[in-house]
């Protein structure tokens, strides 16, 4: 019975991503990912692996899905013109070799594992109780490997950084994207009263269950990123101006704890990122603490776009003119 | 006991279901986007009512419960808000704004 449940979704899995790549109109292209990122957590879920579920859920579903409904309203003044282009034979055959050899290659990696696949799980389970946290997917991502989490959040600054670079001159310093306004009695409004408390409550209710249960700092901030979207496109609050020191100074905030806890261990445990016995647990917890602030504004303002009305700040105008 | 329980969660699952069907059958056989959401609200309130109140007594203690609830009233608030926003953005369409 569940065999025949995961041959349906695998299939649904299968088609549905067909249908997102020959989709001709983007709008529809960007539904069809939503809902199989959707698909996809159900997948994560009955794998078990409850934790990336949240994630793909949250972030592959859910935000990248809004950052392309986004760029589908920019692009869309000039999608009759692109769709009507027909690119040359010989482009149309460069892209199919392409895209075959490159999946033939896959499948060739995926049939030559071995057929146990290499596991570290047995050392992370054995030396879990060093780290003081009971979700062995934080033990992993913040104590064995939290080198690769310190350059993801640091990558997710300079992509905003690299999105904030887009704004011309005149904006630098002003605020993000369109001053939503709706209807104040209306039912987003209403929305955007009722669910934000309740979105916070969830948002750190997961952030704290990270240590222990599935959950944690990224899908925590994204639903609080989600609430102040909301809030924002409701028209109720508007999107903060990017020169505010204490924006900027939350955006860096988690990088530099991180980094600074890093260097600490280096001192007292001897190595980059290293904890010194029994001090595992409170540095997590405090790497974690910084790093949500940070995350949270990161994809909040990562929707918001450039900067792109408000007045410039005072030392672009001296720079710039 | 439990029997009673158990016959109780299948039919009140599986009336929730029923509901889906309907609602799926319409959202693909109804002719414009109102009366498609019409149909898919069906599903979204009696069809997910149904499922949590027959998984509610299956459920190991009150929190869990109550969690169940939760996220019923949770997509209960979304669907109505997000359907009023669709058909309005629709109604927008049609009048060419």
């Amino acid at each position: 019975m569940t065999t025949v449940v995961s041959a349906v979704v695998v299939l649904l899995l299968l088609w549905l991503a067909l249908w997102t790549v020959v989709a001709r109109d983007a709008f529809v292209a960007v539904a069809g990912f939503v809902v199989y990122g959707l698909l996809l957590s159900l997948v994560w879920v009955r794998l078990a692996g409850i934790d990336v579920a949240l994630t793909e859920a949250a972030i592959g579903g859910g935000l990248t899905g809004a950052l392309l409904l986004g760029a589908v309203g920019r692009l869309r003044d000039s999608e009759a013109q692109a769709t009507a282009e027909r690119s040359g034979a010989g482009t149309r055959a460069f892209a199919v070799l392409l895209s075959v050899g490159v999946t033939l290659v896959l499948v060739l990696c995926v049939l030559a594992l071995p057929e146990s696949a290499p596991t570290l799980a047995p050392q992370v389970v054995q030396n879990l109780p060093a780290t003081g946290v009971g979700n062995p997917i934080t033990g992993v991502l913040l104590a064995f490997r939290s080198l690769d989490t310190l350059l993801e959040a640091i990558v997710l600054v300079i992509a905003l950084i690299g999105v904030w670079s887009l704004a011309p001159d005149r904006f630098w310093g002003g605020r993000p994207g369109p001053r939503y306004s709706a209807d104040p009695d209306g039912n987003l409004a209403y929305l955007a009263r009722v669910l934000p408390p309740i979105g916070i409550v969830v948002g750190l209710y997961l952030f704290w269950a990270g240590a222990d249960h599935p959950g944690g700092k990224f899908q925590s901030a994204t639903i609080l990123a989600a609430m102040w979207m909301l809030v924002q496109m409701a028209g109720l609050g508007d999107a903060p101006r990017i020169d505010n020191r204490w924006l900027r100074a939350g955006v860096v905030v988690g990088p530099l704890v991180f980094i600074a806890v890093g260097l600490l261990g280096a001192w007292t445990a001897g190595a980059f990122l290293g904890y010194p016995d029994g001090w595992a647990k409170p540095m997590i917890v405090a790497i974690e603490v910084a790093l949500l602030p940070t995350l949270v504004l990161v994809l909040a303002l990562l929707l918001n776009g450039a900067p792109a009305r408000g007045e410039a700040s005072a030392s672009a105008r001296s720079s710039g003119q | 006991m439990s029997t009673v329980v158990d016959a109780f969660s299948i039919v009140a699952i599986v009336a929730g279901l029923v509901f889906f069907l309907a609602g799926t059958v319409g959202l693909l056989r109804f002719p414009d986007a109102y009366t498609r959401l019409h149909a898919l609200t069906k599903a979204d309130n009696l069809g997910v009512a149904l499922v949590v109140i027959g998984l509610l007594p299956q459920m190991d203690g009150v929190l869990a419960a109550l969690k169940l609830v939760l996220v019923w009233l949770l997509v209960m608030l979304s669907s109505a808000a997000v359907s009023q926003l669709i058909a309005r953005s629709v109604r927008r369409q049609e009048r060419g704004e």
